[in-house]
């Protein structure tokens, strides 16, 4: 018997991943969730493709605790990695099962056999039954055993082509989200979150709220404050009155707002070698040193976190877009004092999350407001509470150190650096880690703040850079206490630490007086990763040593994600105006074997985006008592006339595992706009976001 | 104190009941069961919201119903649908122009003004009819190249 995948093993009832349906389609199951990023069509493509049967008869359910595997979150670029590959076998499977019964049959070998379009046939003549005809005899109530080789590569009709989203048309033509939920007698339900994180509510006058049209009910419960009525504005009218009159003890508990590179090392930490090799120290001809710094940054997802609730003789169902519906199960359930099998948790869309926002939030505040009242509750945050209260991508500080010999290359090499916990999502650890939680009376507690090992790491993530250094030592510096909730944002700690590592590159390169990409390949081996940097460069014309003319510049940068997801390398061409402008961008990514070739680059393409968006403006602020970046205004996004012209080369490698690619152009992408900006201007900006009050103060 | 309302909404009339301040999006939304007009902010800075009034892209999330009487309101829903899709609908799908698609439908709205006055755009005409639409996936080359699609068909 073969290895079966985690994913498989973890899950191994085969009719908990595919069923098939008396009206000639098949049902599969997966844990893995749609968020914008195309998952709910590879998934599809991967087992239309192992089933033999056209992408059309593909019915797919996520995300859902009444039916399919738990597959724990949709995070870490790992769908296509890991659920993909529990797919897969999965419909290899049950593929093989069903064509054993085929040829028990038709009284053929099963060798003889072969399926299309989910019939399954001796070709060229009329031996043949399907799937459907089958059904009530194959049982897939049974395990897994990992003796169903899949298909090869070779044969790929449905993987490996670009196929378009299953999902967009209804969402580019109507109702397709969970705000756009309708259930019989929903009501409209609002949060009132504190003012601040330590805010303790003293006074709240519940009839003035509870008299006002359509209210249907008003929950205080500690210090959450939840409001329903009969129609939405009636919800927020509701919550404005509760805002009026709620009293709350709100001392100042927040840091000074500091910069980010003085308050991380400030607070206490405990420290942690992450990887060494060889011995530093070696002779060195010269020697250089730079501290690097982000900011926390918001998800800032355009649409609301929201959630359905319905609780009704002892049962609670929810429905949330939140990137794990069996874990955010767990915890609400534990908060409502309920069996896990009591409480039904399904996947509906939402917006862009980037990882974790506050969807999961969301769920327990239906929860408890549909616990309440006794209605079908549709409960929406507000724009303020999202970029205020969802939790922010943690801020970090990266010090590198490195050596270099005579002849430019690198000797030694250390990576200092400073990160808060990237992984508070619910289920971490022994607390609960969702809002309304904490609010409640009694409360429940957060977990203690905790990182995850490496590799593939947290704050730590991609901070063993990929090159060939001969001595390297990488040490975190934990940094537990969090003046700001933070948790899951794309690609964690790997936007900081390769942000640094490839600004560090250049700066050693130019000491070195060497062209940064030929300085790359000098101390990379890996034949994939230099054929990304290779292919970037070519494609973006990059020509070695070009001068600048002091308002253009471009600038390099390569990581592997994770070091064991896709390969991405990036040129970035900037111009320096009124502000930075980020001009062009010119990528090659090898993926592995690719799904679906557009998937892929529309991911990469927006990945870009997002992170030149981090990185040219973004950043959280806050006074001594709350956080201040609440609304579009206080927290800009790159906008339409600030797009960059962009161009991907997929490097695929068809018949290679595929590779998470949904995270990689974060880090690179930041590094690349900075090494532009360098070449431009002669000025290395280390701290985030490369604003042009930073690029001043960098250059005096 | 609610009160009757006729609106006129992708070519049909509708009676409605609400008090007077609010705002157009739940009108839409939650009394004519349009969905596809979508919540982002409450302020009019995302864009999430934009419908045409009397032709013209506006943010329905501030514009009260009172203001929206008598006038001519179009959704996407009066584009177009899944299966006859408005020409900027085609171009988007044809592009496939949307990750999460959760700002899509605003800033197809927006689009649709600029071409009902503008037909063939620059590209900074195109950027500067979307500078109160924001998205966050960071689909904006498809989204723009999506209006240059649908503006070229339309020539």
């Amino acid at each position: 018997m073969s290895q079966l995948p985690a994913n498989l093993k973890a899950n191994p009832r085969l009719d908990r991943w595919v069923r098939f349906n008396p009206d000639r389609t098949v049902t599969v199951f997966s844990g893995k969730v749609e968020l914008g990023q195309g998952i709910e069509t590879a998934m599809a493509q991967i087992a239309a493709e192992e089933l033999d049967v056209p992408l059309e008869r593909v019915a797919l359910v996520a995300g859902d605790t009444a039916a399919g595997p738990n597959e724990g979150f949709t995070a870490g670029s790992q769908s296509i990695e890991q659920g993909g590959t529990a797919m897969r076998a999965a419909c290899a499977e049950v593929r093989k099962l069903f064509v054993e019964a085929a040829a028990r049959r038709l009284e053929v070998g099963a060798s003889e056999l072969a399926v299309r379009d989910g019939t399954i046939e001796v070709p060229g003549t009329d031996h043949r039954t399907s799937y459907w005809d089958l059904a009530s005899e194959v049982s897939l109530a049974r395990e897994a055993t990992g003796e169903a080789a899949p298909k090869p590569a070779a044969s790929y009709s449905i993987r490996g082509k670009s196929v378009p989203r299953r999902d967009l048309p209804a969402k580019l033509t109507g109702a397709a989200y969970i705000h756009d939920m309708v259930l019989p007698g929903l009501v409209h339900a609002r949060v009132l979150r504190p003012p601040t994180y330590s805010a303790r509510l003293v006074a709240f006058d519940t009839d003035a709220v509870r008299r006002l049209p359509g209210v249907v009910s008003v929950v205080v419960n500690g210090n959450f404050v939840g409001v329903c009525a009969e129609r939405e504005e009636q919800a927020v009218k509701a919550l404005e009155a509760a805002r009026t009159t709620a009293r709350w003890d709100d001392p100042p508990a927040m840091p000074e707002p500091v910069e980010i590179r003085e308050l991380l090392p400030r607070l206490p930490t405990e420290t942690k070698t992450v990887f060494t090799k060889g011995t530093a120290g070696a002779a060195a001809a010269k020697r250089l040193e730079a501290t690097y710094s982000r900011p926390y940054l918001a998800h800032a997802s355009i649409g609301l976190s929201c959630a359905a609730a319905v609780f009704e003789n002892g049962k609670l169902t929810v429905w949330t877009h939140a990137q794990g519906s069996f874990p955010l199960r767990g915890q609400i359930a534990r908060v409502l004092g309920m069996k896990d099998e009591d409480v039904t948790v399904i996947h509906r869309d939402g917006a862009g999350c980037y990882g974790h926002n506050g969807a999961d939030d969301a769920a327990l505040d239906a929860a408890l407001v549909a616990r309440a009242c006794g209605r079908p509750v549709l409960l929406q945050w507000t724009r303020e509470d999202e970029l205020a209260w969802a939790p922010f991508g943690s801020a970090m500080v990266v010090k590198l150190t490195a050596g270099l010999d005579a002849e430019g290359k690198v000797v030694d090499w250390r990576h200092e650096l400073w990160s808060h916990s990237h992984v508070r999502r619910p289920s971490a650890g022994e607390g609960v880690n969702l809002l309304a939680a904490w609010h409640v009376d009694p409360p429940f507690a957060a977990s203690t703040p905790r990182d995850a090992p490496y590799p593939p790491g947290t704050g730590d993530r991609n901070s063993v850079p990929l090159y060939d250094f001969p001595a390297q030592e990488v040490l975190y510096h934990f940094v537990a206490e969090m003046p700001l909730r933070v948790s899951a944002l794309r690609s964690l700690g790997a936007y900081a630490n390769v942000f640094a590592i490839e600004s560090f590159m250049d700066e050693l390169a130019a000491a070195a007086g060497a062209d940064p990409v030929a300085f790359r390949l000098k101390h990379l081996a890996d034949p994939r990763a230099r054929a990304v940097v290779e292919a970037a460069a070519k494609a973006a014309n990059w020509k070695p040593n070009a001068a600048s003319d002091g308002v253009r510049g471009r600038g390099i940068a390569f990581a592997r994600y994770k070091n064991s997801s896709a390969y991405f390398a990036v040129v970035a061409e900037v111009e320096v105006a009124e502000k930075i402008w980020l001009r062009r961008a010119v990528a090659a990514v090898d993926a592995g074997g690719v799904i679906n070739p557009d998937g892929l680059k529309n991911q990469v393409e927006g990945g870009i985006v997002q992170a030149a968006s981090w990185t040219l403006k973004e950043a959280v602020r806050w006074d001594r008592s709350r956080v201040l970046t609440r609304s579009w205004e206080d927290y800009p996004i790159l906008k339409f006339d600030e797009t960059p012209a962009i161009e991907v080369v997929v490097l695929d490698q068809a018949g290679l595992p595929g590779l998470g690619a949904g995270e990689c152009a974060a880090g690179p992408t930041a590094a690349a706009i900075a090494n532009a900006l360098h070449h431009a201007l002669g000025v290395r900006a280390r701290d985030l976001p490369l604003t042009p009050e930073r690029v001043a103060a960098a250059m005096s | 104190m609610a009160e009757r309302f006729t609106l006129r909404v992708n070519g049909r009339a509708q009676e409605v009941a609400a008090e007077p301040n609010t705002p157009l999006l739940y009108i839409l939304r939650n009394d004519l069961g349009l969905k596809g007009t979508r919540f982002g902010c409450g302020a009019g800075h995302c864009g999430a919201c934009t419908v045409l009034v009397d032709g013209n892209a506006v943010q329905s999330c501030d514009t009260p119903l009172w203001s929206a009487s008598g006038r001519e309101i179009t959704t996407i829903e009066g584009l177009g649908s899944a299966e006859r899709p408005h020409p900027l609908q085609q171009a988007f799908l044809g592009e496939q122009a949307a990750q999460c698609g959760y700002c899509i439908n605003g800033i197809i709205m927006a689009a649709a003004a600029l071409l009902k006055t503008t037909p063939q755009p620059t590209d900074a005409e195109i950027a500067a009819a979307l500078d109160r639409n924001l998205c966050r996936c960071g689909t904006h080359v498809r989204i723009l190249r999506a209006i240059r699609r649908a503006a070229e068909a339309g020539s």
